[in-house]
């Protein structure tokens, strides 16, 4: 469970609807797989992920990266359940993906970066911190059901 | 992990792009590190870390001229940084993990000054400095 005080709460709904979440789905997944590119072992059904380019503009990036933020964002309506709302994804990730829980945190980090970049000024410190703790508690529900 | 030729031009032609605002870069890294990572405070007993603080600013411009310095010596960055690597290890010991936290909040910072710079390239490139300078920055510790 998270603790976020009402503004901070505030902070997260009103700018969230400030970006295109799918845009930012899309790319924070890329720039996951440009950056660290061991993380491409987890895609390797995608196709040309040979060059920053070609991750950015591969339409499966785009189209599971849109699909990971739609979660995501279904999490920011249940902040005071996440371990909950995530539990059938977390078991998922661990008995049938096999993902590290490490790359929730990478994951989440980028989404920070991304919406960094898109926000400017509006991403302030207070902004990134409400953010982080969202990112932090998706990251730990995700990790929960892991046995 | 090794930085490219093409890691260094990246690096190299984003740092200069920053031109002047390196120190006041620095600063807002880290107050965001700060205020995010308040575990990250306890280095900093007698500072002052609020909003506007002057010694944050002068300790954020002392970190920016060491990045700066380390991008003028990319290809031999244990040289260019082996005093603050003794200092890191013998003096002020911070745990390692933070150099993780501090690079992460210099990145949000490039990212939301200079948005149309910050391509996956240049985030990629960038992230593997900073990573190289903790490296080297932690690599006396034992």
């Amino acid at each position: 469970m998270v603790h976020l005080t009402d503004a901070e709460k505030a902070l997260v709904t009103g700018l969230w609807g400030k970006v295109n979440a799918d845009a930012v789905g899309a790319e924070a997944l890329g720039r996951l797989l440009v950056v660290y590119p061991w993380t491409q072992r987890f895609f390797e059904h995608f196709g040309d992920l040979s060059s920053a380019s070609a991750v950015m503009n591969n339409p499966q990036v785009k189209a599971h990266g849109k699909k990971v933020i739609h979660s995501f964002a279904d999490g920011l309506k249940h902040l005071d359940n996440l371990k909950g709302a995530f539990s059938s994804l977390s078991e998922l990730h661990c008995d049938k993906l096999h993902v590290d829980p490490e790359n929730f945190k990478l994951l989440g980090n980028m989404i920070i970066i991304v919406l960094s970049h898109d926000l400017g000024k509006d991403f302030t410190p207070s902004a990134q911190s409400a953010f982080h703790k969202v990112v932090a508690g998706v990251a730990n529900a995700l990790a929960h059901k892991y046995h | 992990m090794v930085l490219s030729a093409k890691d260094k031009t990246n690096i190299s032609e984003a740092w200069g792009k920053i031109g002047g605002h390196a120190g006041e870069y620095g600063a807002e890294a880290l107050e965001r590190m700060f205020f995010v990572y308040p575990t990250t405070k306890t280095y900093f007993p007698h500072f002052d870390v609020s909003h506007g603080s002057a010694q944050v600013k002068g300790h954020g411009k002392k970190v920016a001229d060491a990045l700066t310095n380390a991008v003028g010596h990319l290809d031999d960055l244990p040289g260019a940084l082996s005093a603050l690597s003794d200092l890191h290890a013998h003096k002020l010991r911070v745990d390692p993990v933070n150099f993780k936290l501090l690079s992460h909040c210099l990145l949000v910072t490039l990212a939301n000054h200079h948005p149309a710079d910050f391509t996956p390239a240049v985030h990629a490139s960038l992230d593997k400095f900073f990573a190289s300078v903790s490296t080297v920055l932690t690599s006396k510790y034992r």
